[in-house]
């Protein structure tokens, strides 16, 4: 008889574990840790927003919605993408409401990748983009991001890993976990490659609403990509509604009729509550979203500020809420650093390596995180960095 | 300025060093504006935000409609101004609606704010009427939550 294991497939079987495991290993015999190690806002969903999703359970909004996501919130998408970024989309046929943007870079991906097919992902990056690209077969191409482009994109490097098998790109700015960003003419750089290429563009804007001391700009903002470019992004980091499971996708609508086929099979819908929640949100939490933004920017500048006096050196980040400074100085390896920092210091930041191999001599840090907590932790780093 | 005051409004214990590096300015700067904001009467003070209810002291707030006649070329500044120079009393709005004066007053007992309205407050001048109503419970001051504030509960690491 064969083992149970071996009916799992081969492609499943393979995907890596999770290199921070350990950590919650450890951690779970520690007390008094404070963790710059959580990708999540530290904000809890602004009162309105939960309010509206109380109502909606007391409304009675428990059942199924449309497949797609209620028709009122896919128009609300569509006007807000338009009114924010300028980028057209239909609630009709252009968008889908997701459980999450994970669930849209899934979608994505199983709509577009078959095996063989490469796929080119940015490194270091957020972790589901490969693991999605292995599930369906294909093949991650690894696009190492360095620090003396400010981990960004740089077209002589993107072109190069084109190949003939390439069948999608994913472009995640701003990005986890370095806090890079692309501005609208380095993107229109990365643009003039793509426009000529039969490559399907994936554009994970899912902090988009992340942006400090520049204008963000939506890759669908270019006529020339628009068809071929499928736009992730979602409540979570804007709006701090992690747990409601809330993103959304939009694309072409021939596109999108057949990734609408995987959402309905498998998850049926977004959760109906959450939508309306999340109907609030974008009519009428541009204050709070704002706000939450000057309180990252904040904390950004004091953050790196304070790794920079410890002696790392870390370039600026201009996204999301992330630092990512470089510990090479320091002469441990990003694993050393953070086991040691967690064990002597208890302070949780996530090694580089966690984000691919390219992120070895990189630390993540995370300024979700209360100014207290952000200012103890920075105190405890320099006292760990002092006694090595 | 208006960053700093948010910033200061929310942790006034911050240094201009540190407000200097939030807000990308040099710290002179910062301190040159506190300065400023504080000589022109924008910043009145710095304090604690402390919930009694906590302690052993033994107190009573009351919130006190009071009802007014204006006076010529006056209006209610005036009066208001005789109620408000009260030690007893904690806060004075002018009110639109179906009175005129929002008074707050802090007393050791629910008789010593009773007697205050009645001996000092009723019988000014140009006082129409008084409602006391006394505080129960205080679940918001200030733009802080005395009551049931959210715990970080968020999973140590998240990528």
């Amino acid at each position: 008889m064969k083992s149970p294991e071996s009916f799992v497939r081969d492609e499943i079987r393979n995907l890596p574990p999770s290199g921070i495991r350990k950590y919650f290993d450890l951690i779970n015999e520690m007390e008094g840790v404070v963790s710059l190690g959580i990708g999540e806002p530290d904000f809890v969903t602004p009162w309105r927003i939960r309010e509206a999703g109380i109502y909606a359970l007391e409304k009675g909004h428990t059942h199924y919605s449309a497949n797609a996501g209620i028709r009122d919130l896919r128009d609300e998408i569509s006007s807000y993408l338009k009114r924010k970024y300028n980028v057209e989309y239909s609630g009709e046929d252009e968008i889908i409401v997701t459980v999450g943007a994970s669930e849209g870079i899934e979608l994505a991906m199983k709509a577009i990748i078959g095996p063989g097919d490469e796929v080119i992902i940015p490194e270091p990056s957020f972790v589901a983009y490969k693991g999605c690209v292995s599930v369906c077969g294909g093949v991650p191409v690894s696009l190492v991001l360095k620090e003396e482009n400010l981990f960004k994109i740089d077209p002589a490097g993107l072109k190069s890993k084109i190949t003939e098998r390439t069948k999608a790109v994913v472009i995640p700015f701003p990005n986890n976990p370095t806090g890079s960003v692309m501005t609208g003419s380095e993107l229109e750089e990365i643009v003039k490659i793509l426009r000529d290429r039969d490559i399907i563009i994936i554009s994970d804007e899912i902090y988009s609403e992340l942006a400090y001391g520049f204008e963000f700009r939506s890759l669908a903002t270019f006529p020339e990509i628009k068809d071929r470019l499928i736009l992730v992004n979602g409540f979570s980091k804007s709006h701090a509604m992690t747990g409601w499971r809330l993103g959304y996708i939009c694309g072409n609508a021939d596109i999108m009729k057949h990734m609408y086929k995987i959402h309905q099979y498998a998850l049926m819908c977004a959760p109906t509550p959450a939508q309306y929640a999340g109907l609030e949100a974008l009519r009428n939490c541009d204050d709070e979203v704002a706000g939450m933004r000057a309180e990252y920017d904040r904390r950004r500048r004091y953050i790196l500020n304070g790794v920079r006096e410890i002696g790392l050196k870390c370039f600026e980040p201009q996204g999301a809420f992330y630092i990512f400074p470089n510990i090479t100085s320091t002469g441990l390896t990003s694993d050393e650093f953070c086991e040691g920092l967690l064990r002597k210091e208890k302070v949780l930041v996530v090694p580089g390596t966690a984000f691919g191999e390219c992120g070895e001599g990189y630390i993540r840090a995370t300024y979700a995180s209360s100014m207290e907590n952000i200012k103890i932790a920075l105190s405890r780093m320099e006292r760990f960095i002092n006694g090595l | 300025m208006k960053e700093i005051l948010e910033i200061l409004e929310g942790n006034a214990r911050l240094t201009a060093a540190e407000i200097a590096v939030m807000t990308g300015k040099t710290e002179k700067e910062v301190r040159d504006a506190i300065a400023g904001l504080e000589s022109s009467g924008v910043i009145l003070g710095y304090r604690a935000m402390v919930n009694w209810d906590r302690t052993e002291r033994e107190f009573v707030t009351a919130l006190i409609e009071v009802r007014l006649t204006p006076q010529r070329d006056k209006g209610f500044d005036s009066i208001a101004e005789r109620i408000y120079k009260y030690p007893q009393v904690k806060a004075c709005h002018l009110m639109s609606g179906s009175y005129d004066l929002s008074v707050v007053v802090e007393g050791s007992s629910l008789k010593e704010v009773a007697m205050f309205v009645s001996e000092k407050l009723a019988v000014i001048d140009g006082v129409l009427s008084t409602a006391t109503h006394f505080v129960l419970k205080k679940y918001k001051d200030g733009d802080i939550m005395f009551e049931g504030t959210e715990k970080d509960d968020r999973e140590a690491i998240v990528l």
